[in-house]
């Protein structure tokens, strides 16, 4: 059957616009059964805005898309109890303990009564929220919070979770453990969309999409948008890094600097593939600025660095480079 | 110069923080409006709806003399400017019901032989029946009664003449002629007798009692429900609520029916203690009570909603409501007279739900009417009730886009 290879999202120029503005423009998206799929960009960039018209809380206001194969929005009502959603900010209530809670979760996704039971013991065991059984979800920390949500959005075992920006302001050992749950729910063929700020994250994810003012700039598995960058990132080391990064920001080799201690991180101008003439001609450059003994390695590129590069060069770049497939 | 300069500082921190906070008010309309819409509202109603005096009560006439002497009697009595004949009625059952129902707050009966009592020497005697439920109507009923008594005793009518005199003295005329004792007519040419009903002890708790269980009902279904659906928002398990199966109509009633309960939970309540602690008579049937409060909750419920709907946090809703309930409580009959207010406050009056429910409550509980008596009250209160049901319904549709 085709049915198996069809994807669990599939969203074709898809756009929604406030007033003027343009918060999702015209965005092709097709996400596989299984995937962990990333939404990365900054605030105001249309994440939370796609995701709430995948899950068709909002009407696009051109294209179309469809979701485990319904028509979004016009069949968003069969789609509902197929999928788990957590919201940006911490959505449940804060006066009702964990198993309380969960309760409500599970009634309101319509579970009977002994699967109720069965499936919230299931999870308060794999999570560890156990512990916490009868605490109210006030009590909770944020990472314990966010574990709480996820599990409340999971328990009607849906086929496709989506997630908005699940970690914010989350201590990374939580988010470690959160993580660790996402990867065993998608284990078990659960489909994830996730949007993160978090480059660590980011790199967690089988798939990326990076989105900048509504518009798809990236596609890829992260290795490949990282291998793209590859030879245009190189670290310097001189004695004052601040007066050299003050020095090198508007040199035409260079795209970018940013310091990481006593480390500068330099993401060459575009163009620019880090050969050894490359390194060598930096180096020359900042001993005629007159610092002395510049060490200029080559680095690997991370998703920072793309992010980076892809803010950078957005005016003059159409929409579709830098799409990689997996 | 060390402190100078201290105090210096000290001012220029304390003019950063007043700055501040005069930029976040400018910035925050609704408490703006507040600040100048509560006290602008309060001086209007107080200045020009609220009249402390009852004036032009309306009264029933149930004149069985039918003649020039009642007539002028009649004429006597809305001269005082405390009775406005409204309604003329032909049987004392007649009567009951318009005083049941709320419509009249007095009846005046003339006996057929008014003339017969001046032949007999005794005066004029007619009777003044009053709805003392309300204190404040039964004093001022009073008042005038025995105020026009002594205006048409001869000795204290003032030289200068006027109908009142003359009145007076047509009643002592008669008796002048025929009756050995004219004297007493003199003294007193008219007697009213007084005829209080329903709460003839006159106690305030007794007729305030009723109306709290409007005004409560008013702050708790219209607040508590507005900030119950702002808080779902506010926090945003509304968004993760409407990415769950559950249905926009299960989601209202689930989340309202609860409050429906707290109401009459309430009703109770105040019945209870009503009852218990001040002896307030229940005369009406508690059924039609609390059909009558069903649909006043709905009306509520349907206004907390429109509130909810347009609210952004709990303290904006409560900020809101505070508009709707300052007016209920003002311009209702709650607290001041109701006939006593200028046209256009009445007219706002008839529009806010507590002063139909009020009338209801009063009417039932007090002077043991029943339901049908009030249609009128009950379509109003129901056309309210579609009319902000229908508001609410656009205004959530518009919100979610």
């Amino acid at each position: 059957m085709t049915a198996s290879v069809e994807p669990v999202i599939c969203a074709r120029s898809l756009s929604r616009s406030f007033g003027a503005r343009r918060a999702v423009d015209s965005l092709d998206l097709a996400i596989a059964p299984g995937e962990i799929f990333g939404l990365l960009g900054p605030n105001g960039s249309g994440k939370s805005t796609l995701m709430r018209m995948l899950l068709g809380l909002l009407a696009p206001t051109a294209g179309t898309a469809r979701v485990l194969g319904y028509e979004i929005p016009a069949e968003a009502e069969r789609l509902r109890p197929r999928v788990g959603y957590m919201t940006q900010h911490f959505s449940l209530y804060t006066e009702l303990s964990v198993e309380e809670n969960l309760q409500f979760s599970a009634a309101i996704f319509g579970l009977g009564r002994a699967e109720r039971a069965r499936r919230i013991e299931e999870a308060l065991h794999a999570t560890g929220l156990d512990a916490y059984r009868s605490a109210r979800a006030a009590e909770l920390s944020g990472g314990w919070q966010q574990r709480l949500a996820l599990t409340a959005a999971s328990l009607h075992e849906p086929k496709l979770l989506v997630l908005d920006e699940p970690t914010a302001g989350v201590d990374p050992q939580s988010r470690r453990m959160f993580w660790e749950r996402l990867f065993e729910l998608a284990a078990q063929g659960t489909t994830i969309l996730v949007s993160t700020h978090y480059m660590d994250e980011a790199v967690r994810c089988h798939r990326l999409c990076i989105l900048r003012e509504g518009r798809r700039v990236a596609l890829g598995t992260p290795t490949a948008l990282t291998h793209d960058l590859h030879g245009r990132v190189v670290e310097v080391e001189v004695s004052n890094p601040e007066s050299a990064l003050m020095a090198l920001r508007d040199h035409p080799l260079i795209a970018s600097v940013a310091q990481f201690g006593k480390v500068l991180h330099v993401l060459l101008a575009e163009g620019q593939t880090g050969t050894e003439a490359t390194l060598r001609e930096l180096a020359r450059v900042l001993e005629a600025l007159g610092f002395e003994q510049p060490a200029v390695v080559p680095c690997p590129a991370n998703l920072e660095d793309v992010f980076v590069a892809l803010l950078l060069g957005q005016q003059s770049r159409p929409t579709s480079t830098l799409v990689v497939d997996a | 110069m060390h402190s100078a300069g201290a105090i210096s500082a000290s001012l220029g921190r304390l003019l950063a923080i007043a700055r501040k906070e005069v930029r976040q008010l400018a910035r925050d309309r609704l408490t703006l409006a507040m600040m100048v819409g509560i006290p602008a509202l309060q001086l209007l109603l107080f200045g020009y709806a609220i009249d402390l005096d009852v004036r032009r009560m309306h009264t029933a006439l149930l004149d069985r003399s039918r003649s020039t002497l009642s007539r002028e009697l009649v004429g006597q009595l809305e001269a005082t400017q405390a009775f406005e004949f409204t309604h003329e009625v032909f049987s004392e059952r007649e009567a009951d019901r318009l005083m049941e129902r709320g419509d009249v707050k007095c009846v005046v009966v003339i006996p057929p032989d008014l003339d017969r009592y001046l032949y007999r020497g005794r005066g004029a005697e007619i009777s003044l029946w009053i709805d003392a439920s309300n204190p404040t109507v039964a004093s001022a009923a009073t008042q005038a009664a025995r105020g026009l008594e002594r205006t048409l005793e001869g000795r204290e009518v003032p030289g200068s003449g006027g109908s009142r005199m003359a009145l007076g003295r047509r009643l002592a005329r008669p008796l002048a002629t025929l009756d050995p004792t004219p004297d007493l007519v003199r003294r007193q040419p008219l007697r009213i007798s007084l005829l209080p009903l329903y709460n003839p002890e006159r106690r305030t708790a007794v007729f305030i009692v009723p109306g709290l269980i409007g005004t409560i009902l008013t702050m708790t279904m219209m607040l508590m429900t507005a900030v119950a659906v702002v808080r779902e928002r506010e926090r945003g398990t509304l968004e993760f609520l409407i990415a769950t199966p559950v249905r926009r109509s299960e989601l209202m009633v689930g989340k309202l029916a609860p409050y429906v309960a707290v109401g009459h939970l309430q009703i109770a309540l105040v019945l209870l203690l009503g009852v218990g602690l001040f002896g307030m008579p229940i005369h009406g049937s508690l059924v039609h009570l609390l059909a009558a409060s069903a649909l006043f909750i709905a009306a509520m419920l349907a206004l907390g909603l429109v509130i909810s709907a347009r609210a952004q946090t709990q303290f904006q809703a409560m900020q809101m409501s505070f508009f709707v309930f300052l007016p209920s409580i003002l311009l209702s009959g709650f607290m001041f007279p109701f006939e006593a207010m200028p046209p256009a406050a009445q007219w706002i009056g008839e529009i806010l739900p507590l002063t139909q429910y009020l009338r209801i409550v009063r009417g039932v509980l007090l002077r043991g009417a029943s339901l049908e008596s009030f249609g009128s009250e009950l379509v109003a209160l129901a056309g309210f009730f579609a009319g902000v049901l229908l508001l609410a319904a656009v205004s959530f549709r518009k919100r979610l886009g």
